[in-house]
Protein backbone atom coordinates (compact mmCIF):
# COMPACT_ATOMS: atom_id res chain seq x y z
CA UNK A 1 0.00 0.00 0.00
CA UNK A 2 0.84 3.33 -1.14
CA UNK A 3 2.16 5.67 1.88
CA UNK A 4 -0.45 8.84 2.43
CA UNK A 5 1.28 11.83 1.87
CA UNK A 6 1.20 15.43 2.50
CA UNK A 7 1.63 18.93 1.11
CA UNK A 8 4.40 20.49 3.26
CA UNK A 9 2.20 23.55 3.01
CA UNK A 10 -0.61 21.60 5.14
CA UNK A 11 1.24 21.79 7.83
CA UNK A 12 3.11 24.78 7.93
CA UNK A 13 3.18 28.43 6.10
CA UNK A 14 6.61 29.84 4.81
CA UNK A 15 8.70 33.15 3.71
CA UNK A 16 11.94 33.63 1.44
CA UNK A 17 14.88 35.78 0.52
CA UNK A 18 17.87 36.70 -0.07
CA UNK A 19 21.42 36.94 1.06
CA UNK A 20 23.81 37.41 -1.91
CA UNK A 21 23.42 34.44 -3.71
CA UNK A 22 22.02 32.36 -0.87
CA UNK A 23 18.72 32.47 -0.16
CA UNK A 24 16.48 31.33 3.25
CA UNK A 25 13.40 29.54 3.59
CA UNK A 26 11.62 30.26 7.24
CA UNK A 27 9.15 27.20 7.91
CA UNK A 28 6.81 28.15 10.63
CA UNK A 29 4.51 25.03 11.45
CA UNK A 30 1.18 25.54 11.78
CA UNK A 31 1.03 23.81 16.04
CA UNK A 32 3.08 21.52 18.11
CA UNK A 33 2.36 18.19 16.60
CA UNK A 34 2.96 19.38 12.88
CA UNK A 35 6.34 21.22 14.60
CA UNK A 36 7.49 17.54 15.79
CA UNK A 37 6.21 16.04 12.62
CA UNK A 38 8.01 17.91 10.58
CA UNK A 39 11.42 18.07 12.84
CA UNK A 40 11.46 14.45 12.02
CA UNK A 41 10.69 14.42 8.39
CA UNK A 42 11.51 18.21 7.00
CA UNK A 43 15.49 17.19 7.00
CA UNK A 44 17.84 19.27 5.18
CA UNK A 45 18.44 15.94 2.93
CA UNK A 46 14.42 16.36 1.99
CA UNK A 47 14.42 20.19 1.43
CA UNK A 48 18.11 19.54 -0.60
CA UNK A 49 16.59 17.32 -2.60
CA UNK A 50 13.51 18.84 -3.60
CA UNK A 51 14.95 22.34 -4.97
CA UNK A 52 17.87 20.06 -6.38
CA UNK A 53 16.80 21.08 -10.23
CA UNK A 54 17.72 24.59 -9.78
CA UNK A 55 20.90 23.81 -8.86
CA UNK A 56 21.45 24.67 -5.67
CA UNK A 57 24.52 24.63 -3.31
CA UNK A 58 24.45 23.07 0.37
CA UNK A 59 21.39 23.22 2.61
CA UNK A 60 21.59 24.00 5.79
CA UNK A 61 18.20 23.75 8.76
CA UNK A 62 18.33 25.23 12.37
CA UNK A 63 15.73 25.48 14.64
CA UNK A 64 13.83 27.85 16.29
CA UNK A 65 12.01 25.62 18.86
CA UNK A 66 9.81 28.32 20.71
CA UNK A 67 8.40 29.38 17.86
CA UNK A 68 8.09 25.86 16.13
CA UNK A 69 10.38 27.04 13.48
CA UNK A 70 12.96 25.61 11.17
CA UNK A 71 15.19 27.91 9.00
CA UNK A 72 16.60 26.81 5.73
CA UNK A 73 19.79 28.47 4.48
CA UNK A 74 20.31 27.41 1.05
CA UNK A 75 23.20 28.20 -1.22
CA UNK A 76 24.02 28.92 -4.96
CA UNK A 77 19.83 29.49 -5.00
CA UNK A 78 19.88 32.11 -7.20
CA UNK A 79 21.92 31.91 -9.94
CA UNK A 80 24.33 34.27 -9.04
CA UNK A 81 21.62 36.36 -6.77
CA UNK A 82 20.16 40.11 -7.03
CA UNK A 83 23.14 41.57 -9.11
CA UNK A 84 23.91 38.79 -11.42
CA UNK A 85 20.94 36.28 -12.04
CA UNK A 86 18.89 36.56 -15.01
CA UNK A 87 15.94 35.26 -13.57
CA UNK A 88 12.80 36.83 -13.03
CA UNK A 89 12.71 35.81 -9.33
CA UNK A 90 16.71 37.24 -8.75
CA UNK A 91 15.80 37.36 -4.73
CA UNK A 92 14.35 33.78 -4.11
CA UNK A 93 10.79 35.48 -3.10
CA UNK A 94 8.82 32.74 -4.50
CA UNK A 95 10.80 29.99 -3.07
CA UNK A 96 8.70 29.57 -0.29
CA UNK A 97 5.49 29.04 -1.86
CA UNK A 98 7.37 26.69 -4.15
CA UNK A 99 8.78 24.48 -0.93
CA UNK A 100 5.36 24.30 0.15
CA UNK A 101 4.45 21.76 -2.77
CA UNK A 102 6.83 19.28 -1.28
CA UNK A 103 5.11 16.07 -0.72
CA UNK A 104 5.75 14.82 2.60
CA UNK A 105 4.67 11.18 4.20
CA UNK A 106 1.31 12.08 6.20
CA UNK A 107 1.47 12.38 9.94
CA UNK A 108 -1.30 9.42 10.97
CA UNK A 109 -4.57 11.21 11.92
CA UNK A 110 -6.42 10.63 15.37
CA UNK A 111 -7.12 7.18 15.34
CA UNK A 112 -11.70 6.93 16.12
CA UNK B 1 1.57 45.91 33.53
CA UNK B 2 5.20 46.42 32.75
CA UNK B 3 6.63 49.34 34.66
CA UNK B 4 8.85 51.74 33.71
CA UNK B 5 9.28 53.60 29.90
CA UNK B 6 8.05 52.39 27.08
CA UNK B 7 9.67 53.27 23.61
CA UNK B 8 7.72 53.25 20.47
CA UNK B 9 9.84 53.20 17.54
CA UNK B 10 7.33 52.60 13.82
CA UNK B 11 9.24 51.21 10.60
CA UNK B 12 7.49 53.20 7.52
CA UNK B 13 9.47 52.42 4.67
CA UNK B 14 11.59 48.72 3.73
CA UNK B 15 12.94 49.82 1.04
CA UNK B 16 13.24 52.80 -1.72
CA UNK B 17 9.67 52.44 -3.70
CA UNK B 18 7.98 51.50 -0.41
CA UNK B 19 4.48 53.00 0.27
CA UNK B 20 4.47 56.61 -0.37
CA UNK B 21 1.74 57.40 2.31
CA UNK B 22 2.63 55.03 4.94
CA UNK B 23 5.29 56.78 7.02
CA UNK B 24 3.15 60.16 7.19
CA UNK B 25 0.51 58.08 7.86
CA UNK B 26 2.28 56.12 10.39
CA UNK B 27 3.98 59.02 12.54
CA UNK B 28 -0.10 61.07 12.27
CA UNK B 29 -1.49 57.88 13.91
CA UNK B 30 1.37 56.23 15.78
CA UNK B 31 1.86 58.37 18.80
CA UNK B 32 5.74 57.24 17.85
CA UNK B 33 8.68 58.48 19.75
CA UNK B 34 10.70 57.50 16.31
CA UNK B 35 10.03 56.93 12.98
CA UNK B 36 12.48 55.35 11.07
CA UNK B 37 12.99 54.88 7.12
CA UNK B 38 14.61 51.90 6.01
CA UNK B 39 15.70 52.82 2.31
CA UNK B 40 18.88 50.79 1.54
CA UNK B 41 18.47 47.49 0.21
CA UNK B 42 22.21 45.66 -1.06
CA UNK B 43 21.64 47.15 -4.70
CA UNK B 44 20.09 50.67 -3.37
CA UNK B 45 23.65 52.32 -3.25
CA UNK B 46 24.65 50.92 -6.69
CA UNK B 47 21.38 52.84 -8.59
CA UNK B 48 22.58 56.53 -5.75
CA UNK B 49 26.41 56.12 -7.52
CA UNK B 50 25.25 56.18 -11.13
CA UNK B 51 23.03 59.09 -10.55
CA UNK B 52 26.05 60.48 -8.26
CA UNK B 53 28.07 60.08 -11.47
CA UNK B 54 25.82 62.03 -13.35
CA UNK B 55 25.10 64.65 -10.21
CA UNK B 56 28.02 65.37 -7.76
CA UNK B 57 24.87 66.59 -5.31
CA UNK B 58 22.80 63.76 -5.94
CA UNK B 59 23.44 60.10 -4.20
CA UNK B 60 20.59 60.26 -1.49
CA UNK B 61 16.60 58.83 -1.36
CA UNK B 62 14.93 61.88 -3.12
CA UNK B 63 11.66 60.54 -1.60
CA UNK B 64 12.32 61.55 2.03
CA UNK B 65 12.62 65.09 0.77
CA UNK B 66 8.51 64.85 -0.26
CA UNK B 67 7.98 63.00 2.81
CA UNK B 68 9.61 65.28 5.30
CA UNK B 69 7.72 68.18 3.73
CA UNK B 70 5.08 66.32 4.66
CA UNK B 71 5.80 65.78 8.28
CA UNK B 72 6.86 68.81 9.22
CA UNK B 73 3.38 69.95 10.38
CA UNK B 74 3.57 66.59 12.70
CA UNK B 75 7.15 67.96 14.06
CA UNK B 76 5.21 70.81 14.78
CA UNK B 77 2.43 69.15 17.11
CA UNK B 78 4.42 65.93 18.25
CA UNK B 79 7.11 67.49 20.32
CA UNK B 80 8.47 64.43 21.17
CA UNK B 81 8.67 63.01 17.67
CA UNK B 82 11.95 62.19 16.15
CA UNK B 83 13.15 60.64 12.54
CA UNK B 84 15.91 58.34 12.45
CA UNK B 85 16.85 57.29 8.27
CA UNK B 86 19.38 55.75 6.19
CA UNK B 87 18.02 58.19 3.34
CA UNK B 88 21.41 59.71 3.04
CA UNK B 89 22.88 56.99 0.74
CA UNK B 90 25.92 58.01 -0.83
CA UNK B 91 25.34 61.29 0.28
CA UNK B 92 23.90 62.43 3.65
CA UNK B 93 25.87 65.78 4.00
CA UNK B 94 24.10 66.57 0.52
CA UNK B 95 20.46 65.50 2.14
CA UNK B 96 20.99 67.47 5.45
CA UNK B 97 21.38 70.58 3.16
CA UNK B 98 18.00 69.79 1.56
CA UNK B 99 16.57 68.90 4.80
CA UNK B 100 17.84 72.12 6.54
CA UNK B 101 15.83 74.57 3.89
CA UNK B 102 12.71 72.13 4.52
CA UNK B 103 12.82 72.51 8.58
CA UNK B 104 14.84 75.77 9.00
CA UNK B 105 11.34 77.51 10.53
CA UNK B 106 10.94 74.97 13.23
CA UNK B 107 14.85 74.69 14.49
CA UNK B 108 15.13 71.30 14.47
CA UNK B 109 18.89 69.97 14.58
CA UNK B 110 19.59 67.05 11.97
CA UNK B 111 22.23 64.59 13.20
CA UNK B 112 24.45 63.22 9.95
CA UNK B 113 26.32 60.07 10.07
CA UNK B 114 29.03 59.50 7.93
CA UNK B 115 32.38 57.59 7.20
CA UNK B 116 30.65 54.59 6.00
CA UNK B 117 30.80 55.32 2.21
CA UNK B 118 35.22 53.71 2.16
CA UNK B 119 35.10 53.69 -1.52
CA UNK B 120 38.36 55.92 -1.80
CA UNK B 121 40.23 54.02 1.13
CA UNK B 122 40.14 50.44 -0.36
CA UNK B 123 43.20 51.03 -2.65
CA UNK B 124 45.06 51.88 0.59
CA UNK B 125 43.74 48.75 2.45
CA UNK B 126 44.82 46.92 0.20
CA UNK B 127 48.59 47.92 -0.20
CA UNK B 128 48.52 47.91 3.31
CA UNK B 129 47.96 43.88 3.01
CA UNK B 130 44.35 44.06 4.10
CA UNK B 131 42.43 41.22 2.77
CA UNK B 132 39.47 42.19 0.46
CA UNK B 133 37.54 39.13 -0.57
CA UNK B 134 34.40 38.04 -1.51
CA UNK B 135 32.89 36.61 1.38
CA UNK B 136 30.93 33.88 -0.57
CA UNK B 137 33.40 32.94 -3.04
CA UNK B 138 37.03 33.80 -1.68
CA UNK B 139 37.50 36.45 -5.13
CA UNK B 140 40.04 39.11 -4.10
CA UNK B 141 38.35 42.45 -4.31
CA UNK B 142 41.39 43.35 -7.07
CA UNK B 143 39.57 41.19 -9.81
CA UNK B 144 36.92 44.25 -9.65
CA UNK B 145 38.79 47.27 -8.12
CA UNK B 146 38.81 49.19 -11.30
CA UNK B 147 34.84 48.75 -11.90
CA UNK B 148 33.67 49.69 -8.13
CA UNK B 149 31.12 52.49 -7.93
CA UNK B 150 30.22 52.29 -4.62
CA UNK B 151 32.01 50.81 -1.26
CA UNK B 152 29.95 50.80 2.12
CA UNK B 153 30.67 49.83 5.69
CA UNK B 154 27.81 48.60 7.57
CA UNK B 155 28.02 50.80 10.30
CA UNK B 156 26.03 50.27 13.30
CA UNK B 157 23.42 51.84 16.65
CA UNK B 158 26.87 54.15 18.41
CA UNK B 159 26.58 56.83 15.83
CA UNK B 160 22.91 57.50 15.69
CA UNK B 161 22.40 57.44 19.68
CA UNK B 162 25.21 59.70 19.53
CA UNK B 163 23.44 62.44 16.82
CA UNK B 164 20.12 61.63 19.42
CA UNK B 165 21.68 62.55 22.46
CA UNK B 166 23.19 65.23 20.69
CA UNK B 167 19.60 66.93 20.33
CA UNK B 168 18.99 65.80 16.85
CA UNK B 169 15.28 65.49 15.71
CA UNK B 170 16.16 63.99 12.15
CA UNK B 171 19.27 61.18 12.11
CA UNK B 172 20.75 61.06 8.49
CA UNK B 173 22.68 57.78 8.14
CA UNK B 174 23.84 56.24 4.58
CA UNK B 175 24.30 52.21 5.18
CA UNK B 176 23.90 50.99 8.52
CA UNK B 177 22.77 47.84 9.54
CA UNK B 178 18.76 47.72 9.37
CA UNK B 179 18.29 46.68 13.15
CA UNK B 180 20.55 49.57 14.18
CA UNK B 181 17.51 52.51 13.39
CA UNK B 182 15.65 50.84 16.16
CA UNK B 183 18.76 49.78 18.49
CA UNK B 184 20.02 53.31 18.27
CA UNK B 185 16.81 55.20 19.19
CA UNK B 186 16.53 52.64 22.22
CA UNK B 187 20.25 52.40 23.53
CA UNK B 188 20.00 56.27 23.50
CA UNK B 189 16.50 56.45 25.35
CA UNK B 190 17.40 53.96 28.04
CA UNK B 191 20.72 55.02 28.29
CA UNK B 192 22.17 51.12 28.16
CA UNK B 193 25.38 50.29 28.35
CA UNK B 194 26.93 49.11 24.93
CA UNK B 195 27.49 45.48 26.92
CA UNK B 196 24.01 45.47 28.12
CA UNK B 197 23.82 42.14 25.79
CA UNK B 198 20.73 41.00 26.45
CA UNK B 199 18.61 44.37 25.91
CA UNK B 200 20.55 45.33 22.85
CA UNK B 201 19.57 41.96 21.17
CA UNK B 202 16.08 42.59 22.45
CA UNK B 203 16.10 45.99 20.33
CA UNK B 204 17.87 44.43 17.39
CA UNK B 205 14.96 41.81 17.48
CA UNK B 206 12.72 44.44 17.71
CA UNK B 207 14.84 46.49 14.80
CA UNK B 208 14.78 43.51 12.45
CA UNK B 209 10.83 42.31 12.60
CA UNK B 210 9.79 45.77 11.91
CA UNK B 211 12.58 46.52 9.34
CA UNK B 212 11.05 45.42 6.29
CA UNK B 213 7.64 47.67 6.73
CA UNK B 214 4.46 45.79 6.48
CA UNK B 215 5.73 42.26 6.65
CA UNK B 216 5.17 42.10 10.48
CA UNK B 217 1.86 43.85 9.82
CA UNK B 218 -0.30 41.22 7.35
CA UNK B 219 1.51 41.56 4.13
CA UNK B 220 3.14 37.99 2.68
CA UNK B 221 1.05 36.41 5.18
CA UNK B 222 -0.10 33.01 4.12
CA UNK B 223 -3.66 33.58 4.79
CA UNK B 224 -3.74 36.95 2.26
CA UNK B 225 -7.77 36.48 2.01
CA UNK B 226 -8.54 36.81 5.55
CA UNK B 227 -5.83 39.71 6.12
CA UNK B 228 -8.27 43.07 6.72
CA UNK B 229 -8.09 45.47 4.22
CA UNK B 230 -4.51 44.97 2.80
CA UNK B 231 -5.06 48.77 0.73
CA UNK B 232 -4.78 50.40 4.12
CA UNK B 233 -2.20 48.73 6.17
CA UNK B 234 -1.09 49.86 9.00
CA UNK B 235 2.57 49.90 9.48
CA UNK B 236 4.54 48.33 12.53
CA UNK B 237 5.35 49.75 15.44
CA UNK B 238 8.12 48.00 18.11
CA UNK B 239 6.98 49.54 21.80
CA UNK B 240 10.15 48.38 23.33
CA UNK B 241 11.06 48.37 27.33
CA UNK B 242 14.01 48.97 29.52
CA UNK B 243 14.34 45.14 29.62
CA UNK B 244 14.65 44.67 25.87
CA UNK B 245 11.85 42.90 25.57
CA UNK B 246 9.28 44.65 22.81
CA UNK B 247 5.37 44.44 21.55
CA UNK B 248 4.99 45.00 17.83
CA UNK B 249 1.72 46.36 17.11
CA UNK B 250 0.32 49.05 14.42
CA UNK B 251 -2.17 51.99 14.69
CA UNK B 252 -5.50 51.14 15.19
CA UNK B 253 -8.31 51.33 12.81
CA UNK B 254 -5.15 50.41 10.17
CA UNK B 255 -5.56 47.53 7.98
CA UNK B 256 -3.41 44.09 8.15
CA UNK B 257 -2.68 42.03 11.14
CA UNK B 258 -0.04 41.17 13.70
CA UNK B 259 -0.09 37.78 15.08
CA UNK B 260 2.18 35.33 16.15
CA UNK B 261 2.41 33.31 12.78
CA UNK B 262 3.51 36.70 10.67
CA UNK B 263 5.95 38.08 13.46
CA UNK B 264 7.53 34.70 13.40
CA UNK B 265 7.96 34.69 9.55
CA UNK B 266 9.61 38.11 9.99
CA UNK B 267 11.57 37.01 12.50
CA UNK B 268 13.23 33.92 10.27
CA UNK B 269 12.88 36.68 7.13
CA UNK B 270 16.44 36.78 5.33
CA UNK B 271 18.34 35.37 8.34
CA UNK B 272 21.00 32.49 8.55
CA UNK B 273 22.13 31.20 11.61
CA UNK B 274 19.53 32.31 14.01
CA UNK B 275 22.56 31.65 17.21
CA UNK B 276 24.15 34.61 15.64
CA UNK B 277 22.61 37.10 13.42
CA UNK B 278 25.45 39.76 13.15
CA UNK B 279 25.36 43.24 13.53
CA UNK B 280 27.96 45.62 13.73
CA UNK B 281 27.15 46.15 18.28
CA UNK B 282 26.02 42.76 18.72
CA UNK B 283 26.08 39.33 17.74
CA UNK B 284 22.45 38.26 18.43
CA UNK B 285 21.14 35.06 19.30
CA UNK B 286 17.00 34.77 18.41
CA UNK B 287 17.10 31.02 18.15
CA UNK B 288 15.57 30.82 21.43
CA UNK B 289 13.23 34.22 21.24
CA UNK B 290 9.76 33.69 22.15
CA UNK B 291 6.76 35.37 20.58
CA UNK B 292 3.10 35.74 22.40
CA UNK B 293 0.06 37.92 21.62
CA UNK B 294 -0.79 39.71 24.62
CA UNK B 295 -4.08 41.50 22.68
CA UNK B 296 -5.39 42.11 19.67
CA UNK B 297 -2.59 42.67 16.72
CA UNK B 298 -0.37 43.20 19.71
CA UNK B 299 2.96 40.43 20.17
CA UNK B 300 5.38 40.05 22.96
CA UNK B 301 9.14 39.56 22.12
CA UNK B 302 11.15 38.40 24.82
CA UNK B 303 14.19 36.37 25.34
CA UNK B 304 16.48 37.13 22.87
CA UNK B 305 20.02 37.10 23.37
CA UNK B 306 23.88 38.43 22.54
CA UNK B 307 27.28 38.58 22.69
CA UNK B 308 30.29 40.71 21.72
CA UNK B 309 30.29 41.32 17.90
CA UNK B 310 33.10 40.48 16.10
CA UNK B 311 35.79 42.38 15.42
CA UNK B 312 35.38 43.07 12.01
CA UNK B 313 32.44 44.84 9.58
CA UNK B 314 30.69 44.09 6.58
CA UNK B 315 31.53 46.02 3.56
CA UNK B 316 29.73 46.06 0.68
CA UNK B 317 31.06 47.15 -2.83
CA UNK B 318 29.52 47.45 -6.21
CA UNK B 319 31.05 46.92 -9.55
CA UNK B 320 30.17 47.83 -13.22
CA UNK B 321 29.42 44.33 -14.60
CA UNK B 322 28.58 45.38 -18.42
CA UNK B 323 25.06 45.97 -19.60
CA UNK B 324 21.44 44.43 -19.36
CA UNK B 325 18.76 43.61 -20.97
CA UNK B 326 14.92 41.83 -20.38
CA UNK B 327 12.43 41.47 -22.69
CA UNK B 328 8.96 39.15 -22.57
CA UNK B 329 6.23 38.65 -25.07
CA UNK B 330 2.91 36.79 -24.33
CA UNK B 331 2.50 32.78 -26.52
CA UNK B 332 -0.27 31.87 -26.45
CA UNK B 333 -1.94 28.13 -27.67
CA UNK B 334 -1.63 24.88 -27.72
CA UNK B 335 2.21 23.97 -27.09
CA UNK B 336 2.48 27.72 -25.72
CA UNK B 337 5.90 26.79 -24.01
CA UNK B 338 7.51 24.63 -26.95
CA UNK B 339 6.85 28.24 -29.11
CA UNK B 340 7.90 30.18 -26.67
CA UNK B 341 11.00 28.40 -25.76
CA UNK B 342 11.86 27.65 -29.86
CA UNK B 343 11.05 31.83 -29.99
CA UNK B 344 13.25 32.33 -27.52
CA UNK B 345 15.98 30.40 -29.55
CA UNK B 346 15.56 32.21 -32.28
CA UNK B 347 16.07 35.83 -31.03
CA UNK B 348 19.66 34.51 -29.36
CA UNK B 349 20.37 32.59 -32.76
CA UNK B 350 19.69 36.20 -34.63
CA UNK B 351 21.66 38.42 -32.22
CA UNK B 352 24.52 35.15 -32.69
CA UNK B 353 23.98 35.86 -36.53
CA UNK B 354 24.84 39.68 -35.93
CA UNK B 355 28.08 38.81 -34.43
CA UNK B 356 27.18 38.95 -30.99
CA UNK B 357 28.21 35.97 -29.06
CA UNK B 358 26.38 36.93 -25.64
CA UNK B 359 28.08 36.62 -22.52
CA UNK B 360 24.82 35.34 -20.60
CA UNK B 361 21.75 34.48 -21.37
CA UNK B 362 18.17 32.94 -20.15
CA UNK B 363 14.95 31.92 -21.45
CA UNK B 364 12.07 31.63 -19.29
CA UNK B 365 8.66 30.49 -19.98
CA UNK B 366 6.65 32.04 -16.98
CA UNK B 367 3.24 29.73 -16.39
CA UNK B 368 5.03 26.45 -17.11
CA UNK B 369 7.30 26.19 -13.75
CA UNK B 370 10.11 28.63 -15.01
CA UNK B 371 10.06 31.14 -11.80
CA UNK B 372 11.38 27.89 -9.46
CA UNK B 373 12.81 26.28 -12.21
CA UNK B 374 12.62 23.13 -12.53
CA UNK B 375 10.91 22.07 -8.67
CA UNK B 376 7.45 22.62 -9.55
CA UNK B 377 5.69 21.71 -12.78
CA UNK B 378 2.19 22.95 -13.71
CA UNK B 379 0.03 20.26 -13.53
CA UNK B 380 -1.57 20.37 -17.37
CA UNK B 381 0.32 22.21 -20.30
CA UNK B 382 -0.25 25.94 -19.99
CA UNK B 383 -2.43 27.11 -22.79
CA UNK B 384 -0.45 30.56 -22.39
CA UNK B 385 2.90 31.91 -21.17
CA UNK B 386 5.01 34.43 -21.03
CA UNK B 387 8.08 34.42 -22.66
CA UNK B 388 10.93 36.51 -20.99
CA UNK B 389 14.61 36.69 -22.63
CA UNK B 390 17.25 38.12 -20.84
CA UNK B 391 21.06 39.20 -21.56
CA UNK B 392 24.04 39.95 -20.00
CA UNK B 393 27.06 41.31 -21.73
CA UNK B 394 30.35 43.48 -21.26
CA UNK B 395 29.54 45.12 -24.70
CA UNK B 396 26.42 47.76 -24.78
CA UNK B 397 26.29 47.31 -28.62
CA UNK B 398 25.47 43.76 -28.14
CA UNK B 399 22.94 44.33 -25.79
CA UNK B 400 21.58 46.89 -27.88
CA UNK B 401 21.23 44.51 -30.85
CA UNK B 402 19.25 42.01 -28.70
CA UNK B 403 16.95 44.52 -28.15
CA UNK B 404 16.23 45.20 -31.47
CA UNK B 405 15.26 41.46 -31.75
CA UNK B 406 12.03 40.77 -29.88
CA UNK B 407 9.99 42.57 -32.43
CA UNK B 408 10.24 40.33 -35.45
CA UNK B 409 9.14 37.88 -33.61
CA UNK B 410 5.72 39.10 -33.88
CA UNK B 411 5.95 38.53 -37.67
CA UNK B 412 8.31 36.37 -38.11
CA UNK B 413 8.26 33.55 -35.70
CA UNK B 414 5.75 30.94 -34.33
CA UNK B 415 1.72 32.02 -34.23
CA UNK B 416 0.38 33.41 -31.25
CA UNK B 417 2.95 35.83 -29.81
CA UNK B 418 1.57 39.14 -28.51
CA UNK B 419 1.80 41.95 -26.41
CA UNK B 420 4.74 44.15 -28.12
CA UNK B 421 2.95 47.13 -27.05
CA UNK B 422 5.28 48.69 -25.32
CA UNK B 423 8.14 48.92 -27.61
CA UNK B 424 11.72 47.44 -27.74
CA UNK B 425 13.34 46.71 -24.31
CA UNK B 426 16.74 49.39 -23.55
CA UNK B 427 20.26 47.88 -22.20
CA UNK B 428 20.40 49.21 -18.44
CA UNK B 429 24.05 48.95 -16.52
CA UNK B 430 24.26 45.65 -14.58
CA UNK B 431 26.14 45.65 -11.38
CA UNK B 432 27.85 42.93 -9.39
CA UNK B 433 27.60 42.62 -5.81
CA UNK B 434 30.82 42.57 -3.70
CA UNK B 435 30.18 41.90 0.22
CA UNK B 436 33.62 41.96 2.01
CA UNK B 437 34.47 42.19 6.11
CA UNK B 438 37.67 44.69 7.13
CA UNK B 439 38.65 45.06 10.44
CA UNK B 440 36.18 47.18 12.65
CA UNK B 441 39.40 49.68 13.75
CA UNK B 442 39.85 50.96 10.02
CA UNK B 443 36.20 52.31 9.99
CA UNK B 444 35.51 55.89 11.85
CA UNK B 445 32.11 56.93 12.03
CA UNK B 446 32.06 60.87 12.19
CA UNK B 447 28.52 62.17 14.10
CA UNK B 448 27.48 66.02 12.92
CA UNK B 449 24.62 67.79 14.43
CA UNK B 450 23.53 71.09 14.14
CA UNK B 451 20.51 73.35 14.06
CA UNK B 452 18.59 72.80 11.06
CA UNK B 453 19.35 76.46 9.76
CA UNK B 454 22.92 75.66 9.80
CA UNK B 455 22.83 72.53 7.33
CA UNK B 456 20.81 74.59 4.69
CA UNK B 457 23.53 77.37 4.50
CA UNK B 458 26.26 75.26 4.51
Amino acid sequence: MAMKMVRLGELAHARSGDKGNTANVGVVANDAASHAWLDTHLTEAVVADFLRPMGIGLVRRYPLPNVQSFNFVIAKALAGGASRSLRLDTQGKALAAALLELQLPAPEGPTS
Amino acid sequence: MRSGRTLKVGNGAGFWGDNLDAPYLLARDGRLDHLTLEYLAELTLSILAHLRSKDPNAGYVTDFLDLLKRLVPLLVDQPGLKVVTNAGGLNASGLARRCGAILADITSPIGVVTGDDVLGRLAEWTRAGVALTHFETGEPIANVADRLVSANAYLGARPIAEALKGGARVVLTGRVADASLTLGPAAAAFDWGWDDWSKLAGASVAGHLIECGAHATGGLWHRWDQVPDLANVGYPIAELHDDGSAVITKPEGTGGIVSVGNVTEQLLYEIDDPTCYRTPDIDVDMSMVDLKEVGPDRVLMTNARGRAPSDFLKVSAVYRDGWTASGMLAVVGRDAEAKARAAGRIVLDRVRRAGFDLADSLVECIGAGDIVPGVVRPESPPFEVVLRVTVRDPRREAVSRFCKELAPLVTAGPPGIAGYASGRPEPRPAFGYFPTLVPKSLVEARVETRPARDWSIG
